[in-house]
């Protein structure tokens, strides 16, 4: 009996909290979008600006999950199947954005690629350029969410050992082969995982984009961008209207997450 | 034999990861470069209108006055691109290479960064009538309807118990007119004791509970958030927040405020490479016509053009004395030095 | 996102073809994409002599901003640490309704903006908000002070948490705290002294792990802090507000103590998983 008061507590609490840390800021936005009513609501998605910043985030996302699932899988491949000095040291280089302020993170790319920058005479001869353009958000994007797959491919792969890996080199089999046949069925669902909490913090990234944007209208505007400008103008029920769409997908993708999770745990019984 | 392996896949290594790299990032950037083809005597040109907080809601409606106005004079088509932010963060974001044609700031010493980096030339301020500066606006309180703490001056708002919103003058354009403002005040009601001055401001700045880094931002939270008693804004921000929200504020012009000069200037540097000059000065000139000062007016600016201020005389309080920056603190590069370096005055008032 | 997989141990071997390759693909992206961004910090502050950058990182206002920055991140963490053992275990030990949904909800902090975040936050806690106008009426303010920038880095921190210990508890096995019982322990006691020093030192990682995003955090935090001086300035604002005075030799300074800081954090947590590895494999 006391047992069951312990549980139902517990419950209670975790459940409060959540609700009050998590699910409350959520309800926040969706009710300010529509409390001025769906007209409002559906002006403030379709407009030309809005559209193009999602195209913008959604461009700067793509691009950004292949390039770190491919750093991801070579980076795990290094680290879990072989022994070296300083995997420590690489170990930590590799997840060092995590824990970078996005401020930083923009700032360095200023640094580099900015008119300040030690690059700009090369991308000035070339007629490249780089930060307040497409590429620069792309590759702040890249930066913060650096280690997202290889961090959740490490542990996976070195669980799973190398007995497996050894026995098809030495039958002759070759990397990539290796690679596809044996290990990947074993951490496809790490994988898939990885790359869905990749794209999640990709589509939100607004610090480190917010420094190397330059907030162009329609032009280097993403949409975490698009609702701060629009919050600037006032237009709070505009801001959370588009923000909602942001709460939407991040919704879808962590469904997709909760469907990945679920046929992992099956696939382990 | 196995050398040449090791080497091949070494290369292989480095192929495979430059082509992603440059493939990331170059195979989207050749876009913009298309701009670079702007000639006068195109049929379409487009510009970078790099400007600050406030004006948004001015140049999307001047863009349109200066698009029709330039189709009809040169049948050429003109996109605007705007963007906007605290003016100390959008004049850095050109500084480290955001190419905009047009700089419209809110504080000379903004502009006058580019002019130090080399992007604007000398003498940029006398380049467009009245210092460069084709609208005006001065520092108002905004507090809330029926004004109940009763604040009718600074010295009101020095006083204990009363909650203000200014935004940071450390990152916000708007937020050193307000400094210098309440600055000016207690210079004139002290006879110039300077030690007194701090004493104010200090008196002032205690009373702060938001330092929101620009001012949209402490806009927002004091009309939105319901924070504090008073807001200093500027006036046309003050104005606009009142024309939303009819019910719930009141403007207050204080006795003395400052005369604040928001300046324009042509990014020399970026024009050339972008062939925009033509176009970019007329955008800037074209701030200075009747029907542009009319719209500032309609946009709570106080237009440079004195008879046309005047058909405004029912919105603005034409009788508030107006201090300068010129003439009261000795232009914006000595103010800077004296109020808002690191360690300056600013600081020193935020110390225990 | 942080499993911490018990790990069945690499033997020594060159017999898997491929290291040279994808040593050199890690080795190359990550010097192109965060070493050599980050080593133009060091090129930045090659004009400055360490007395100049001894004084701006040592500078009153700055190392106010440190306090705040770690003291508000470090409560924040706590009170993270506290309730991630709270949800792993309730979302690994008990079925109740809406379980599936509450544990999906766990991640909803990395995949929202963090702009959106600090609007929806302020707004809630705000004297208007929902929550904070309940809390205006007794006479406490959230919104603009240390205890909103708590909230922020809470609202942030959740997953870190909640992931690091969630997979360990999964793991253990309910056996030994089913014999304790039959053995008469106490719940909490058992709690305390079988499953605690199990998940502690997953606990720790996440510890650390939200602890440098606490401090690092921006986006969410600066709408929901004051951002007066001595009081409720982070360190990332006042980077921020060195930049927007045209100071980047202070702000890589400031940036740089940062970044030094995370690394440091983190080789510790990566030890620290290192080692847990080994005990593991005993």
């Amino acid at each position: 009996m006391k047992e069951k008061i312990v549980k139902v507590i517990l419950i209670l609490l975790g459940g409060a909290f959540l609700i009050i840390m998590l699910v409350l800021p959520l309800a926040t936005v969706l009710v300010y979008a529509l409390r001025q009513g769906f007209e409002t609501f559906s002006k403030a998605i379709t407009d030309e600006y809005a559209v193009k910043a999602l195209h913008l985030t959604l461009l700067a996302t793509g691009i950004t999950v292949i390039v770190n699932t491919i750093f991801g899988v070579f980076a795990a491949w290094t680290i879990a199947k072989f022994r070296f000095r300083g995997k420590q040291a690489l170990t930590t280089l590799i997840d060092i954005p995590f824990s970078i302020s996005p401020i930083i993170a923009g700032l360095v790319f200023i640094l580099v690629f900015g008119r300040i920058g030690w690059a700009y005479p090369l991308l000035e001869a070339w007629d490249i350029k780089i930060v307040f353009a497409v590429p620069g958000i792309v590759l702040a994007t890249i930066f913060v969410t650096f280690p997202f797959v290889s961090r959740e491919l490490i542990p996976l792969m070195q669980a799973q050992g190398s007995d497996e890996e050894e026995a098809a080199a030495l039958m002759g089999a070759g990397g990539f082969r290796i690679f596809f046949k044996v290990t990947l069925p074993h951490i496809k669902w790490g994988l898939l995982y990885g790359v869905i909490l990749c794209t999640a913090r990709s589509l939100g990234e607004f610090g480190a984009v917010s420094v190397v944007s330059g907030h162009l209208r329609g032009k280097t505007n993403t949409l975490p961008l698009h609702v701060e400008i629009l919050f600037n103008e006032f237009k709070l029920t505009a801001a959370f209207s588009v923000s909602s769409i942001l709460v939407l997908i991040a919704v879808i993708i962590l469904i997709l997450r909760n469907i990945v999770e679920y046929r992992v745990k099956r696939e382990e019984r | 034999m196995k050398r040449t392996s090791i080497l091949s896949r070494k290369a292989l290594a480095l192929a495979i990861t430059l082509g992603l790299i440059t493939g990331a990032f170059t195979g989207c950037a050749s876009k913009d470069s298309s701009l670079a083809a702007n000639k006068d005597s195109a049929k379409s040109v487009a510009i970078t209108n790099v400007s600050y907080d406030p004006t948004r809601e001015l140049y999307e409606q001047y863009n349109k006055l200066f698009q029709t106005y330039w189709e009809k004079e040169k049948g050429q088509k003109v996109e605007i691109t705007q963007s906007h932010g605290g003016s100390g963060k959008q004049a850095r974001s050109v500084l480290e290479g955001n190419e905009a044609d047009v700089v419209t700031l809110a504080l000379e010493g903004d502009v006058d960064e580019l002019r130090k980096a080399g992007l604007i030339e000398d003498g940029w301020v006398n380049e467009f009538p009245k210092n460069s500066a084709p609208y005006t606006s001065t520092i108002v309180f905004l507090v809330r309807k029926g004004n109940p703490k009763n604040l009718k001056d600074w010295d009101d708002i020095v006083k204990s118990g009363v909650e203000v919103i200014t935004p940071d003058p450390k990152s916000s354009g708007g937020a050193r007119w307000n400094f210098l403002a309440a600055w000016a005040f207690a210079n004139k009601k002290f006879g110039g004791d300077e030690a007194k001055d701090k004493d104010f401001l200090k008196a002032l700045y205690a009373n702060v509970s938001v330092l929101d880094s620009g001012a949209r931002g402490a806009t927002t939270t004091f009309v939105e958030n319901g924070q504090g008693d008073v807001l200093l804004a500027w006036e046309n921000e003050a104005f606009l927040s009142l024309k939303e929200h009819p019910d719930d504020f009141e403007v207050v012009t204080p006795s003395l405020s400052i005369l604040a000069q928001p300046s324009v200037a042509v990014v020399d540097t970026n024009v050339k490479k972008h062939g925009t000059e033509e176009v970019s000065k007329a955008y800037l000139e074209y701030l200075y016509s009747d029907e542009a000062q009319r719209l500032e007016g309609q946009n709570f600016y106080r237009p440079s053009n004195p008879d046309i201020l005047k058909e405004f005389s029912s919105t603005f309080n034409l009788d508030i004395e107006l201090v300068n920056i010129d003439d009261d603190f000795g232009g914006w590069a000595k103010a800077t030095e004296k109020f808002f370096a690191d360690g300056a005055i600013f600081d020193e008032i935020y110390k225990k | 996102m942080f499993h911490l997989k018990k790990n069945s141990g690499m033997r020594k071997n060159n017999v898997i073809p491929g290291f040279g390759l994808s040593m050199g693909i890690t080795i190359t992206m990550l010097s192109l994409i965060v070493l050599l961004p980050l080593f133009s910090v060091l090129l930045t502050l090659s004009g400055t002599t360490f007395n100049d950058f001894w004084r701006v990182v040592t500078d009153e206002q700055t190392v106010a901003t440190y306090k705040v920055s770690l003291s508000c991140a470090a409560i924040a963490t706590t009170v993270n640490v506290v309730f991630g053992i709270l949800l792993a275990w309730i979302l690994t030990r008990y079925q109740f309704p809406f379980r599936r949904i509450l544990d999906g909800l766990i991640e909803l902090p990395f995949a929202l903006p963090t702009a959106v975040a600090g609007i929806s936050l302020t707004t809630l806690y705000s004297g208007k908000g929902w929550i904070g106008g309940w809390f205006d009426k007794i006479g406490i303010k959230i919104s603009y002070t240390t205890v909103g920038i708590v909230i922020a880095m809470i609202f942030i921190g959740i997953p870190f948490v909640v992931r690091s210990i969630q997979p360990v508890l999964e793991k253990l096995d309910p056996q030994y705290e089913e014999a304790a019982l039959a053995l008469g322990a106490s719940r909490s006691r058992i709690f305390f002294k079988v499953v605690f020093p199990e998940i502690l030192p997953a606990a720790l990682t996440g510890f650390g792990l939200a602890f440098a995003r606490c401090i690092g955090e921006y986006g969410s935090v600066v709408f929901i802090a004051g951002n007066i001086p001595y009081k409720t300035q982070i360190t990332p604002l006042i980077i921020m507000n060195k930049l927007e005075q045209f100071n980047y030799a202070a702000a890589t300074s400031i940036a740089l103590v940062m970044v030094i800081f995370a690394f440091i954090l983190l080789f510790g947590i990566n030890l620290l998983q290192a080692r847990i590895n080994k005990i593991a494999r005993g």
